[in-house]
């Protein structure tokens, strides 16, 4: 750490400093003159309070607050500070944030640090523009007076103030030399921030600045660290949240050359080898049984699914209210003409491509740590390591890597994977990396909850939907993955029941509600949370009222979207990007809108379906998306194309079957994650409009299921209510 | 240095990346790991252990072959090329396409993407793209990436 004292004495140029209070606007805590980190390398602990730093060689520092897994954040949020800054993007070296969500957290979690919910451009997007801007103001005033003329008179192009009149010119690094800092950031109003049609890099598309890493092996993730000294760690879970070891039979594992220590735990039994293989082996070779008095003991996802039924059909049992409208009871009972359906989406797994691990040195005493992980949330893993050390978060170092993605998985609260490292480290004093196996990552994984949705449509004798209804019977996730924001936030379950709102349908009277199933299942946000589901549900739904209706599916959404001209434009460009009134023999087209988060979607999926084996098979695949701004347009092309594999996937493979609480996958092929040959000619449409930018990277992923449901339908006949479409389901479908 | 499991100091000769290494591991031992964890050459991943996802994907004598499923034992006086020696000092044509291209998301697959592109190139220089799926579908991206490796790899193959 570099002292206040060693701050002065190496002044080399500027170190703007910003609080952010909470989600609201920001509030200068500190802005003075201090070193700037011309020689400072990434790891940014010399900057514990900044968000950017100019050095006197026309270096710009600015910190990044948010976790890079893949989806460009790392990149975005820097570039936008830099845009408002009109900072030389060339120039711009990135740093990353210390773990402190009181300046770093984003507003759009509430000021926590946590990359999740395609919402870290949108969460930041206010806070990093006032501040580039502010920087750029206290360039601007100092050189004003450096030259002795009015703040008004000047300009800035990249990394350069201009006076127009005299052609004088000083580079930011000139200025970081002579710069005087007010006591208070001056004060920057939205409306004064840069016009869309003033960008120099939004919207331009600039190289993600790791992506050289990610094509020679040099890229660091957290499985890649090396320490001296440092042993290798397993550890074997028990096959349900909640139960702990009732004996272990260790000696064969103890028998292992190069192991070094079994340590029984809470919650399994941890191993501790010279290497890898010595920690797999003896993990392997234990023998444990578990005691049986767990919740999740007993569940069966196959015979849970009536039960779910039971409760989602039952109207006498009064549901959790998510998004109420009107009086949609009251209307249903009214409506001309009611139709119902039943959707069921069984539990799902994130795969993503590197398996939990973490790294962790824990010191002699036991009073202070480091760690090293790919962490979805800095805060919250610093908070789980303090918390099981019981030693005050200052005393934790976190060492940040990049993530072999996230999708939902590494941001939960109690942060497991990371403590297993510590929790090990403790018992030897030395730096012990943990390593789950892929076998351990499918049987300890937390899943996308099974959910089974009774849905009821009430028309009016015009045909007009007047009624919605949506009973939603799943697992809870929210409890179980993060019990603070749960507490917090009303105790909604909003990671399962995001999506099933229809604000922007103009559908008078709503009601959807939750079902809450408590099985004890290990559940978790998965990329488009509650929106893959729910959406599955509405989307699907709507096609069958609409077949059944006598209604064309594309005409009742734009009827249903007449109050948002933005949702039509996706629509009218999906339908003519597809052809999608050209018949095709043998296959069928499926139509879906969504509206995430303002985020507008709209697809058409191409099918055929082998009906002797049931199997589907998706040939094209178009979307149109208004995003608002996209920072990096070709980025949200990546992250939509991303987006609609992964839809893929689990809409027509994916599946975690659980018995007896315990899963009964174990690695990708049984699983089924989609390879290459599996995936269908993509085309796709970015309508960036000048609006606020509302998020990219999850946004098409629940859009895939509901079009290909439809687009079976169409092609066969048979509506596939089952998520994924498994060829027996399809079979049964068609029956 | 690794010790053995029997005890019995066996050393496994080979090269990597045209050095010659000599490892003390139980026979059993994954290459994967020995590459990772002893050579210190982390590039090559580690994803599922099972042949099933190919993020570990090496070249031994020019073939591509699952090092997770291959035992050290079996790399005797082979030569192993991971991702740090596919073209050290420089980027080759598939790594420039793959950077044109925007390939890499969280980019923990592209190493093994990359060593199985490469093997296909030099096996069949002018592939269709009916080839190149075929091949490729033995590595997962769970990104998604797979329309953007086409692309790069028909790019490599144009632009040489």
């Amino acid at each position: 750490m570099t002292t206040r004292r060693e701050f002065m004495v190496g002044a080399a140029g500027l170190t703007f400093t910003v609080l952010v209070d909470g989600c609201a606007a920001m509030r200068t805590e500190e802005l003075r003159a201090g070193a700037a980190l011309a020689s400072a390398p990434a790891g940014g602990a010399k900057t514990v309070n900044a968000w950017a730093s100019l050095a006197q060689d026309g270096t710009v520092y600015i910190v990044n607050p948010a976790v890079e897994m893949g989806q460009g954040s790392q990149t975005a949020i820097p570039l936008i500070i830099a845009e408002e800054m009109d900072a030389d993007w060339s120039r711009v070296v990135i740093v990353p944030a210390a773990p402190d969500d009181k300046i770093y957290g984003n507003p759009g979690f509430r000021g926590l640090m946590y990359t999740a919910g395609s919402a870290t451009v949108t969460g930041y997007w206010d806070v990093a523009r006032t501040f580039g801007a502010q920087v750029r103001r206290v360039v601007m005033e100092n050189a004003a007076r450096k030259w002795d003329v009015p703040l008004a008179e000047l300009s800035t192009e990249p990394s350069t103030v201009l006076h127009a009149k005299t052609g004088r010119r000083l580079s930011y690094g000139e200025i970081a030399a002579f710069a005087q800092v007010p006591a208070a950031a001056p004060t920057i109003r939205l409306e004064e921030l840069k016009k869309p049609e003033q960008y120099r890099l939004i919207g331009k598309d600039v190289m993600r600045v790791e992506l050289p890493t990610k094509v020679n092996g040099t890229a660091q993730y957290s499985i890649d660290v090396q320490l001296p000294g440092m042993l290798y760690g397993a550890v074997l879970r028990g096959p349900v949240e909640g139960t702990s070891p009732l004996t272990i039979d260790d000696a064969q594992a103890r028998a292992v050359a190069g192991v070094v220590r079994i340590v029984p735990m809470a919650f399994g039994v941890g191993v501790i080898g010279e290497t890898p293989w010595a920690a797999f082996d003896a993990k392997n070779a234990l023998k444990v049984t578990w005691d049986r008095r767990a919740r999740a003991f007993g569940h069966d996802s196959d015979e849970a699914i009536p039960v779910y039924s039971a409760a989602a059909r039952d109207f006498n049992r009064a549901g959790k209210p998510w998004d109420t409208a009107g009086d949609a009871r009251g209307a249903m009972q009214k409506a001309a003409k009611i139709y119902e359906s039943e959707y069921v989406c069984d539990y799902s797994y994130h795969a993503q491509m590197e398996p939990l691990n973490s790294v962790a040195s824990v010191s002699a005493a036991g009073d202070a740590c480091e760690i090293w992980c790919g962490t979805q949330s800095q805060t919250m893993a610093v908070a789980a390591v303090a918390k099981a050390l019981a030693i005050p978060v200052e005393k934790v170092k976190l060492n940040l890597t990049l993530l072999g993605g996230g999708f939902g998985r590494r941001g939960h609260r109690d942060e497991e994977f990371v403590v297993d490292s510590v929790l090990l480290s403790r018992e030897v004093k030395r730096p012990v990396k943990v390593l789950w196996t892929r076998e351990d990552d499918v049987h300890n994984g937390r899943f996308r909850p099974l959910s089974v949705h009774f849905l009821r449509a009430g028309l009016d004798s015009s045909g007009r939907i007047v009624a919605w209804q949506h009973r939603v019977a799943c697992d809870e996730i929210t409890a179980f993955q993060d019990p603070l924001r749960y507490k917090g936030g009303g105790e909604k379950d909003f990671l399962a029941m995001a999506g099933s709102e229809l604000r922007t349908y103009d559908i008078p009277n709503r009601l959807s509600e939750q079902l809450p199933q408590e099985t004890g299942i290990r559940t978790s946000s998965l990329r488009g949370i509650g929106f893959g589901p729910n959406k599955f549900a509405t989307e699907a739904f709507l096609d069958e009222v609409a077949a059944k209706h006598g209604l064309d599916p594309v005409e009742l959404r734009l009827q249903l979207l007449k109050n948002t001209p933005r949702g039509q434009a996706v629509i009218r460009a999906v339908v003519e990007m597809s052809d999608y009134r050209r018949k095709r023999p043998g296959r069928g087209l499926g139509f879906s809108f969504i509206d995430y988060s303002g985020t507008m979607v709209a697809a058409v999926a191409e099918v055929s379906v082998d009906k002797a084996r049931g199997k589907v098979s998706v040939h094209d695949f178009w979307l149109a998306l208004d995003p608002g701004i996209a920072v990096q347009p070709d980025n949200v092309v990546a992250q939509t194309e991303s987006s609609i594999v992964y839809g893929l996937g689990l809409a027509l493979t994916e599946r975690i079957a659980i018995k007896d609480g315990a899963v009964q996958q174990s690695n990708i092929l049984d699983y089924g994650v989609p390879r290459m040959h599996d995936i269908p000619e993509l085309h796709i449409k970015l309508m960036s409009t000048p609006n606020r930018p509302t998020g990219a990277g999850q946004m098409a992923t629940p859009i895939v299921a509901p079009a290909i449901s439809s687009a079976v339908f169409a092609a066969s006949g048979a509506r596939v209510r089952h998520m994924p479409f498994l060829p027996e389901r399809v079979l049964a479908a068609m029956a | 240095m690794i010790a053995n499991q029997k005890g019995v100091d066996m050393a496994i000769n080979f090269s990597v990346n045209g050095r010659p290494v000599s490892v003390n591991a139980p026979e059993s031992t994954r290459l994967l790991w020995v590459l990772r964890e002893e050579l210190k050459l982390s590039g090559t991943k580690f994803g599922c252990g099972a042949g099933q996802c190919g993020a570990c994907m090496v070249h031994i004598d020019g073939e591509r072959m699952f090092s997770c499923l291959m035992p050290v034992a079996a790399a005797q006086g082979k030569a192993v090329t991971t991702i740090e020696g596919l073209s050290p000092g420089r980027m080759n044509a598939l790594q420039r396409a793959w950077l044109a291209e925007s390939v890499p998301q969280c980019g923990y697959c592209q190493s093994g993407q990359l060593m199985s592109a490469a093997a296909l190139l030099a096996a069949n220089p002018r592939p269709t793209r009916a080839e190149i799926k075929d091949h490729m579908s033995a590595n997962v991206c769970r990104c998604g990436t797979y329309p953007r490796i086409v692309r790069a790899i028909e790019r490599a193959v144009r632009e040489g």
